[in-house]
């Protein structure tokens, strides 16, 4: 079970903490250290998974996020991750990863079916095939589609994990820990500035944790690292963070980042968050991102065994893998001569190494040479050959006139290929910064215009390890001035390219074969070949976001980072255009996928959202009550008695307050203290009704309407003294009241000497309502005359409950005699309870919102956002009685002279009752005018109206509902139809208020 | 009758405060609370009556003694004192206000008070608090409202470890669960 | 997240403000004397320019206070916030801006 293809010495791993894995059940041994795919290669394993369309073998093919292939599920149950790339999963003993897109197996995959009949599935091929019959589309297209298609698939357990979330402030934010970023830290934290370093591996150091033999400031590169990480982790203003993803650019700075917490942990310590969600507000932004190693495009580029040569060159180097024993080299770059040159040394054969340009003369060419390897220029490779790895290439020469020469055939299980290097400006291009082509790198580069943030390195086209340092340090002072001011005025302009780091290629390597035969892959992860990119521009497609969309290259979640310029390039060619002109698609969020987890992060379960409980909740929780959701409250909604339904809670609770006493918890209310000399008129103008003569002690419904004439909101309003009105507010209209009241008081109306204080969780609010209110009222409170003539119906007064400071209301909001007891909110459990002691005599029955909303409907009372919406105005509920009459303005009042909003035939508030009585109507409820009758039943009726509230009333032992008709008031008496789907019901129009419409009882 | 003047009830009684092993959460008790609004013209007078003079400038608390007076809006303060005074200071500042006009109401129930000390007390707030919190950003005697995750809060700087928050009522219990997971997983 | 310049409070997430319609909609001295052809354009016309546009926010989760800002529309940029009762500041229209 022993690693073959690891090396005795060398890289950044613990041979001595031996790690057992599993890949598709079979078991592997890997060291502290490895990734899965470094760990997997040293086994001698390329094959890891299949392709997104036609389920070819795929094998690990880059070394960091960039892997477009080897995409695994990692975990099993509620730990379940689908496409973690084999290159980013560190590996952990007993870790249980599972290769994707096969079925039943990795080597036996029916759906490869799909590469045989391949010539079927160009661009565009479910667009163009799936089309007809439409409904085929949903039925039978799209399910096995998607069956046979997709990346992984979905956990089906919830998460077990936790995530978490933090903000962050910092001077300089790096992104990108590699020597540039590194450099920038050190000298940003040299300048005073507060840092912020991230990278997405599990170790900082970037391109140093591959560099063996380089020298920096006279030390080897580890050395100079491990100081460098030294320094920046003593310093008290650096917070450096590695496993962390800055995965998108937001205005102003905003850097989302996202940290993995414990997916390296054998086993995630309990209660531990897996991830954590920084949004970083950056005064500077370094991004120190790197660059992207292409791929060249050739007949068959995707077998298992075809690599990026650089990648090689880092398992080499820092996991100590030899990646193959024999190997060939293709390359239009340098950099692929220096993977050849270090592998050779480690004693593996290079075969060859086919250089498609016509000479490389830089020094790692040399040395290369020097080494005396076998190197072939201006050679191409025409096809490959090997099952689940590649085992052979068929190489050619290529002539100056770009003819193709006779084939030779090299047996190899390594193809490593170079075609230059991408920057990687993902995230500066989200930041809206400027981008300009560079032929030299045929690359496109930063080019300014993104306020506060700046590339270095290889992020900007500046490669080579000293170069890349020299400008991190640029880069790195230039962001602490401009964050903090004053340190040195630091130069931070290009570099010139070194000679040795030269060579490019952005169009598909030539081969002696048909074109239309050969699959030469663009974007691995998505499937697409060059043929695709060309069929595209036949098919007409100019721009290259809609090549994009109809090839599907550069999207989903790799975002083209391997495959985006040589689609362009290819594109650019077909176009005949030159690059620049073809223009670039956009980069988008995330950089690499981010969980749903860490954007969710602790708002799950009782963290979700906030849950407001009143000062009787956990009173109410334990006698039983069934709460319902009123916006964020919990109010209970009624208290069933043992094996009572809701029907028959509610239909004993509303008895017992219309014949002896309920209690009821109001607390919920909106509640505003409007105080100055100028409230009255303040009022005056907010509210429809007249408040100047309202005498304090006495209490008034106020409505108020919005500037259009529909109702806002409405409540009871007390004048407790001259200067000073306590308002209240329907529940869920509270914050949307106090904000039109702050809007009207500080922009237009700034001139009123009056204040706003909201007050709806100072006062616990309990209702004692019914004929016996008062009787027990009477046994809580000393110092208020609670006498019908000391305290009409519709008066305020403060005191004393039980020693408390209090106002007590004699409203209603049932038709009963009633109060509303308002005691600090500290005090509410305990006056409750005192209130329940006091009528336990009497029956005192505790009501819900139900009950509650039962009474109100008996009585035709409206509730604001259930019998009206934004268009129903005071008229139209039957409110024009508490309009001032001789206001000369009021919000809303102009409105209500447009003749709209005068219609007769408006929709208006009336009484239903239906003919059986035993019948509710549905709340939402259609009424139309004519009985439909069986031969026009499907026939279009006019809607006249609809049903607002509905309710079976025990009082009046019959279904009673609200309903907004038009031309209501002059139908009552009229016979109107409610279509359901068993038949329509017949209604007759009544007056809305059901129950004692003199109001007598309010009055005992 | 009863006589129930004295039982204040929190509505956090019973869900305990720092349950993470950093110990950087604690309840505050029970304090009078009044918000008064009015014209700056009135601020002189309130200064003599209150014992506090309430800052003029933006986001900032004054401290006398056990008092203070936290700027919340250039016509709103946030006035702390003992638990029970608040009738007193109410008639006091009526006796010096008069005749101008003003607004002064007991908000003593309608918010709980919280803290959060010690080094990780800026970690745990800012994981649902949007503010730069480093001292040069927030300093010493800052206070403002802001949002603690889905809830408003009022932040007031202490001392160099110390913030204390002012919730309302019924989002305290959702703003300290929050800050108790904060806690856990620093 | 936008970082918004409350008069007040200075720059403060985006998260604690609201969008409050479009700004200097003065409210008629005497709504009566307007026909209804004036009181709807008062209640409904509103621009929509693309590049500068003057607009309501309210610091909710702050200071409380309704201020004026001038935002690019293109872009998101504030190029300026001002207090109630303050004139609309100058500033240089956009690139591309257009009146719609
Ligand atoms: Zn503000």
């Amino acid at each position: 079970m022993s690693a073959p293809f690891r090396l005795g010495a060398g890289g950044r791993i613990d041979r001595s903490r031996k790690l057992r894995f599993w890949l598709d059940r079979k078991a592997y041994e890997g060291v502290a250290g490895d990734t899965l795919a470094s760990a997997l290669l040293a086994n001698g394993v390329h094959l890891v998974g299949r392709s997104f369309k036609y389920h070819r073998p795929r094998g690990i093919m880059a070394a960091g996020s960039d892997e477009p292939n080897a995409l695994v599920s990692v975990g099993s149950g509620s730990r379940f991750t689908p496409n973690l790339r084999a290159t980013q999963v560190e590996l952990t003993d007993g870790l249980v990863a599972q290769s994707q897109n096969r079925w039943p197996s990795l080597g036996r995959d029916f759906g490869a079916l799909n590469d045989v009949f391949s010539p079927l599935f160009p661009a565009g091929f479910y667009y163009k095939t799936f089309m007809w019959p439409k409904s085929a589309w949903k039925r039978i297209y799209e399910p096995k589609i998607r069956a046979m298609a997709g990346l992984g698939r979905a956990p089906t357990l919830p998460d077990s994990d936790t995530y978490t979330q933090r903000y962050a402030h910092c001077d300089a934010l790096i992104v990108g820990a590699g020597p540039a970023g590194i450099a920038a830290a050190l000298a940003a934290e040299a300048h005073g500035a507060r840092v912020i370093l991230c990278d997405e591996q599990a170790e900082l150091g970037g391109s140093l944790l591959a560099e063996t033999k380089a020298t920096i400031d006279g030390k080897e590169a580890s050395a100079w690292l491990s100081d460098a990480l030294s320094r920046l982790s003593h310093s008290p203003n650096v917070r450096w963070l590695s496993r962390t993803t800055a995965f998108g650019c937001f205005p102003h700075n905003m850097v989302g980042l996202a940290e993995r917490l414990t997916d390296h942990l054998p086993s995630p310590s309990e209660g531990r968050p897996r991830e954590r969600l920084w949004q970083v507000r950056a005064k500077e932004v370094v991004l120190a991102t790197g660059a992207l190693e292409r791929p060249l495009v050739f007949p068959d580029n995707d077998r298992p065994g075809i690599m990026l040569a650089d990648a090689a060159r880092q398992y080499l180097a820092r996991y100590a893998v030899k990646p193959g024993t024999r190997v060939v080299v293709v390359t239009a770059h340098d950099q692929a001569y220096r993977a050849a040159t270090e592998l050779a040394e480690a004693g593996v054969e290079i075969a060859a190494i086919l250089d498609i340009r016509q000479d490389a003369s830089g020094s790692w060419a040399e040395q290369a040479r020097g080494a005396g390897l076998h190197i072939l220029s201006s050679t191409t490779i025409c096809a490959t050959s090997g099952r689940h790895r590649v085992s052979s290439v068929e190489i050619a020469p290529v002539g100056r006139d770009g003819k193709v020469g006779p084939r030779s055939r090299l047996a190899c299980d390594l193809v490593l290929m170079c075609g230059g290097f991408t920057p990687a400006i993902h995230l500066f291009s989200q930041a809206r910064g400027k981008l300009r082509f560079e032929e030299r790198l045929n690359a496109f580069l930063p080019d300014g215009g993104a306020e506060g943030v700046r590339c270095a390195g290889a992020s900007r086209g500046i490669f080579g390890l000293d170069a890349a340092i020299a400008d991190g340090v640029a880069a790195g002072e230039a962001a602490a001035r401009d964050a903090v001011g004053g340190g040195v005025e630091a130069a931070h302009s290009p570099v010139p390219l070194p000679k040795d780091l030269d060579g490019r290629r952005l169009d598909p390597l030539p081969h002696d074969r048909s074109p239309h035969r050969v699959k030469a892959f663009v974007d691995f992860q998505n499937d697409v070949t060059a043929k695709d990119v060309k069929l595209a521009v036949r098919e007409g497609f100019r721009s290259i976001e809609h090549i994009k969309r109809y090839t599907t290259t550069g999207m989903a979640t790799d975002q083209g980072k391997t495959s985006n310029m040589n689609a362009l390039g290819i594109a650019a060619s077909a176009l005949d255009k030159p690059l620049p002109d073809v223009g670039l698609t956009t980069f988008r969020m995330p950089y690499t996928p981010v969980t749903f987890g860490t954007f969710a992060g602790v708002a799950r379960g009782e963290l979700f959202d906030p849950v407001r409980v009143t000062p009787t909740h956990d009173w109410a929780s334990a006698h039983g009550a069934v709460f319902e959701d009123v916006g964020q409250w919990k109010r209970a909604r009624y208290f069933p008695l043992k094996d009572e339904d809701m029907h028959r809670a509610v239909a004993r609770e509303c008895q017992a307050v219309r014949q002896s006493v309920g209690v009821f918890d109001a607390s919920t209310l909106g509640k505003i203290e409007i105080v100055g000399p100028d409230a009255a008129e303040f009022m005056n103008r907010i509210y429809v009704n007249p408040w100047s003569r309202l005498e304090p002690g006495r209490c008034r419904y106020g409505v108020m309407l919005r500037e259009d004439g529909s109702i806002l909101d409405d409540g009871v309003v007390g004048r407790l003294a001259a200067d000073r009105f306590h308002v209240t507010t329907t529940t869920g209209g509270a914050a949307q009241v106090l904000n039109h009241m702050e809007d009207f008081l500080q922009t237009e109306w700034s001139g009123l000497d009056c204040w706003l204080t909201s007050t709806t969780e100072q006062w616990a609010v309990i209702a004692v309502q019914g004929p016996d209110s008062r009787k027990i009222l009477e046994r809580l409170v000393d110092d208020i005359d609670l006498s019908a003539a000391a305290m009409p119906h519709m008066s305020v007064r403060e005191g004393h409950v039980c020693g408390v400071p209090a106002r007590v209301f004699r409203v209603s909001f049932t038709g009963e005699l009633g109060f509303e007891i308002n005691v600090p909110a500290d005090h509410g459990r305990a006056v409750w309870q005192a209130v329940l002691d006091a009528g336990f005599s009497r029956s005192l029955t505790p009501y819900g919102t139900e009950a509650m909303h039962v009474m109100r409907a008996e009585k035709g009372y409206i509730i604001v956002g259930q019998d009206t919406d934004g268009t129903v105005t005071a008229d139209d509920v039957g409110l024009s009685w508490a309009i001032g009459k001789t206001k000369k303005d009021f919000v809303g009042k102009r409105s209500l002279a447009r003749p709209a909003l005068s219609d007769p035939g408006r929709k208006q508030l009336v009484g239903l009752v239906t003919e059986d009585p035993e019948l509710v109507l549905e709340e939402g409820a259609q009424i139309i005018a004519e009985e439909p009758t069986a031969s026009h039943r499907s026939a279009p009726h006019k809607m006249i109206g609809h049903v607002t509230s509905s309710y079976f009333s025990a009082t009046l032992g019959r279904g009673i509902a609200l309903a907004m008709v038009a031309g209501g008031r002059r139908r009552m008496g009229e016979t109107l139809y409610v279509p359901m789907p068993e038949g329509s019901i017949k209604a007759v129009v009544t007056n809305p208020v059901f129950l004692d419409p003199e109001g007598k009882r309010l009055d005992a | 009758m009863p006589d129930l003047s004295q039982a204040r009830r929190s509505v956090l009684e019973g869900l305990g405060s720092s349950d993470g092993a950093h110990g950087a959460l604690s309840l505050l008790p029970p304090i009078s609370r009044l918000i008064f609004r009015g014209r700056i013209s009135t601020i002189g007078r309130v200064a003599a009556a209150f014992g506090v003079e309430p800052a003029m400038e933006p986001c900032r608390a004054a401290v006398s003694g056990e008092r203070a007076a936290l700027w919340l809006g250039p016509d709103e303060w946030l006035l702390l004192a003992r638990e029970g005074e608040a009738p007193a200071i109410i008639g006091r500042l009526a006796d010096a206000l008069a005749p101008l006009s003003y607004s002064l109401v007991d908000v003593s129930h309608r918010q709980v008070g919280l803290k959060v000390t010690g080094e990780d007390a800026q970690a745990i707030l800012n994981a649902g608090c949007p503010l730069d919190l480093d001292r040069h950003a927030f300093p010493i005697g800052m206070c403002t409202r802001t949002l603690l995750q889905k809830t408003e809060i009022v932040l007031w700087r202490v001392a160099e470890a110390a913030f204390q928050l002012e919730v309302a009522r019924s989002f305290a219990p959702y703003a300290l669960r929050f800050l108790q997971q904060a806690e856990r997983d620093l | 997240m936008l970082l918004i310049d409350c008069p007040f409070c200075g720059k403060r997430p985006e998260l604690e403000f609201r969008y409050a319609g479009e700004a200097h909609i003065a409210r008629p001295a005497d709504p009566s004397g307007l026909g209804d052809e004036a009181w709807g354009r008062f209640l409904y016309g509103r621009g929509n320019p693309r590049g500068m546009h003057a607009e309501r926010w309210r610091h909710l989760n702050g200071c409380g206070r309704f201020f004026n800002a001038l935002r690019d529309t293109t872009d998101d940029r504030f190029a300026a916030t001002y207090k109630i009762g303050e004139e609309r500041p100058m500033v240089a229209e956009p690139q591309g801006a257009r009146k719609a």
